[in-house]
């Protein structure tokens, strides 16, 4: 039996768990190698997981229990990429932290780890509670890294977040009990064969069920209007640990895909894509929200954090399309979206460093030391970011801008997303002028940045020319992944039949 | 036995989102709790309710389904976990930003003692 499924799961989980007892947990030093050697690891494992999964779906029994009586982790070839961009991700996060931010409170790397645990795990998951467990593992280390170094303003945008995510997590079980209760089953590949069965009554509680978990999943994920807490939260949290939640949204937007278009897919009878009509509105108003919320920005922080609203937005159209080239843009864009909005934040607290008084404010202040360094990096970012030819965001955006078919579907989706990319280009270059150019006096403060925080950015914004050169491979491989997906799990399907006497 | 069962979740639910709205931490804590208790009772109820079933087969005429109560578990295990967490927090608000409404200020005009006091001198 093949174990590489559940390797994302169990490495963070070890080496989280060593991290806190007593010989690692005394000195940073330690925490800083084991957490290095665990992110090894973890690309290895993420990197061959990757590999098999395009030869053939991995499936993973826990326990071996024969589904669906146990859980079954599915990696295909989505949350195989998923894993992948994860764990990159983290290394670039917790690279740019061995500078000293990991130092500011206690056990920065333990929960680092068991964040990315849950991330995998929701990633991987092919059973639905079995995803809010792993939606809680993440969430409460969440909870702890975003008041990571302390604060007032972490602490009060700490309350919110916190307090929204546990109203969240009561209606996901609450939307739980009502699909065991019609379904009697929590496999995802299971719960999406019974639905066409349903009797009508059953079917108006199963329907309940769907758009409860899609609140849960757009609180998760950031869509309008369950966005408010996001850009405070992503602001006010230290720098690696915002880069890391640039994938959180990305969750909320994976499992509307998986629940809302693939279990309540065109064969769910009634209840066929119940949710869409929602999403539709949704999704672009959270694009022109996030693009006022980028025009409107005081500060670098807000002004990145407001664009994950936007590439939340642009995501969710990508899933309300509902068909092939939408799901290939889409994978396309989520890859490189993750990685330049992190790389972003990083950059930002690298500006703020050096900017003395005023941070990463749009205000007149001292010049930076290493201003021309940052600044190549912040227009290589910001080109990236704005979808300007001829780096990744252009291509992501392209591929977007024709899977929309209809004239009307044209009409929203291209004057959505287009209007949202120009507010991008003008609130952008306003920032780079102010930070760079209105500056008062010569003397520049005397810190430079550490290396090892320009290599974490430079390594998180490399991946967006990698999408371009390598852009014929990449869209294959989210084609054949799409392909994958909407045909709901068959060989799980053909694992719980064989199971059945 | 359904009617008051479905009673009970239905206001422990309207009881915890009304507390859950409320300006201050405490009775936003207190509402998350009930909200969990509604949550567990209603988790548990989708296994049907029965009486007198067990759930190993062959100890009594009935048998109840056993996942709920394992889901209930986990739940209630979760629960208990974020509430601590919650709670903890709370009290570092209060700490660090000087009062316990959710917003970390208070509004102006809340009619607090304190505000009241300010007056009388």
């Amino acid at each position: 039996m093949q174990h590489w499924a559940v390797l994302p799961i169990l490495i963070p989980l070890l080496s989280a768990t060593l991290m806190l007892l007593p010989p690692l947990a005394r000195t940073i030093r330690r925490q800083r190698i084991t957490s290095m050697i665990s992110l090894v690891l973890m690309l290895g494992s993420a990197l061959v997981l990757f590999h098999l999964s395009t030869e053939a779906t991995q499936l993973y029994q826990l326990g071996d229990w024969q589904p669906p009586f146990g859980i079954l982790l599915v990696a295909d070839r989505v949350s195989a990429l998923l894993v992948l961009l994860t764990t990159v991700l983290a290394t670039g996060a917790v690279l740019y932290s061995l500078a000293g931010d990991d130092n500011q409170g206690k056990y920065f790397h333990s929960l680092m780890m068991f964040q990315l645990m849950g991330v995998n795990g929701a990633f991987l998951t092919g059973d639905i509670f079995n995803l809010f467990v792993f939606f809680e593992v993440l969430l409460i280390a969440s909870y702890a890294l975003l008041i990571h170094g302390g604060g007032k303003q972490k602490t009060q945008a700490n309350v919110h977040y916190i307090v929204l995510n546990l109203i969240g997590s009561a209606f996901f079980l609450f939307a739980l009990g009502m699909l065991y209760g019609t379904l009697g089953t929590l496999n995802m590949a299971q719960m999406s064969t019974r639905i066409a069965d349903l009797s009508p009554g059953a079917s108006i509680l199963a329907e309940a069920g769907a758009l409860l978990l899609l609140v849960v999943f757009g609180l998760k994920a950031a869509m309008m209007p369950l966005h408010f807490w996001l850009p405070k939260a992503y602001a006010s949290a230290s720098a690696p640990v915002a880069a890391m939640f640039a994938i959180m949204t990305k969750v909320g937007i994976y499992s509307i895909f998986r629940v809302h278009t693939v279990v309540f897919g065109e064969h769910a009878g009634d209840l066929a894509y119940i949710a869409i009509p929602w999403i539709w509105p949704l999704a672009l108003l959270t694009l022109v929200i996030g693009a006022v919320g980028v025009l409107a920005a005081p500060s670098l922080r807000t002004l990145v954090a407001n664009l994950i609203l936007i590439s939340a937005g642009t995501l969710l159209v990508a899933v309300v399309l509902l068909n092939t080239q939408a799901v290939i843009g889409g994978l396309y864009y989520l890859v490189h979206t993750t990685l330049v909005t992190g790389a972003l934040f990083l950059l930002a607290d690298l500006i703020a460093q050096q900017r003395g008084q005023a941070t990463d404010r749009f205000v007149v202040s001292r010049p930076m030391k290493q201003a021309p360094l940052l600044g190549l990096l912040f227009f290589i970012g910001a080109v990236t970011v704005a979808g300007l030819p001829p780096l990744s965001g252009f291509v992501g955006k392209a591929l977007l801008l024709q899977a929309a078919e209809t004239a009307t579907q044209m009409g929203w989706v291209w004057s959505s997303i287009l209007l949202s990319s120009l507010a991008v280009i003008i609130a952008l270059s306003r920032a780079g002028t102010n930070l760079f150019w209105h500056v008062s006096g010569n003397k520049t403060g005397t810190e430079n940045a550490r290396p090892i925080q320009i290599i974490a950015i430079v390594l998180l914004l490399l991946a967006s020319p990698a999408l371009v050169i390598f852009g014929g491979p990449a869209t294959e491989f989210a084609e054949a992944a799409a392909l994958q997906m909407q045909q709901m799990y068959p060989e799980v399907q053909t694992l719980i039949a064989e199971g059945q006497p | 036995m359904e009617a008051i069962f479905a009673f009970c979740v239905g206001l422990l639910t309207a009881c915890g989102l009304f507390l859950t709205l409320r300006g201050r931490t405490f009775p936003v804590v207190v509402g998350i709790t009930l909200l969990s208790y509604a949550v567990n009772l209603f988790l548990f109820s989708s296994g049907r309710l029965l009486i007198n079933g067990a759930t190993i087969l062959g100890q009594s005429e009935q048998y109840a389904d056993p996942l709920p109560q394992a889901l209930v578990l986990t739940a209630i295990v979760i629960g208990f976990a974020m509430t601590a967490f919650v709670v903890i927090l709370a009290i570092r608000a209060r700490s660090d930003l000087g009062n316990d409404h959710v917003d970390g200020r208070n509004p102006p005009g809340a009619g607090l003692p304190s505000d009241r006091l300010k007056e009388k001198n």
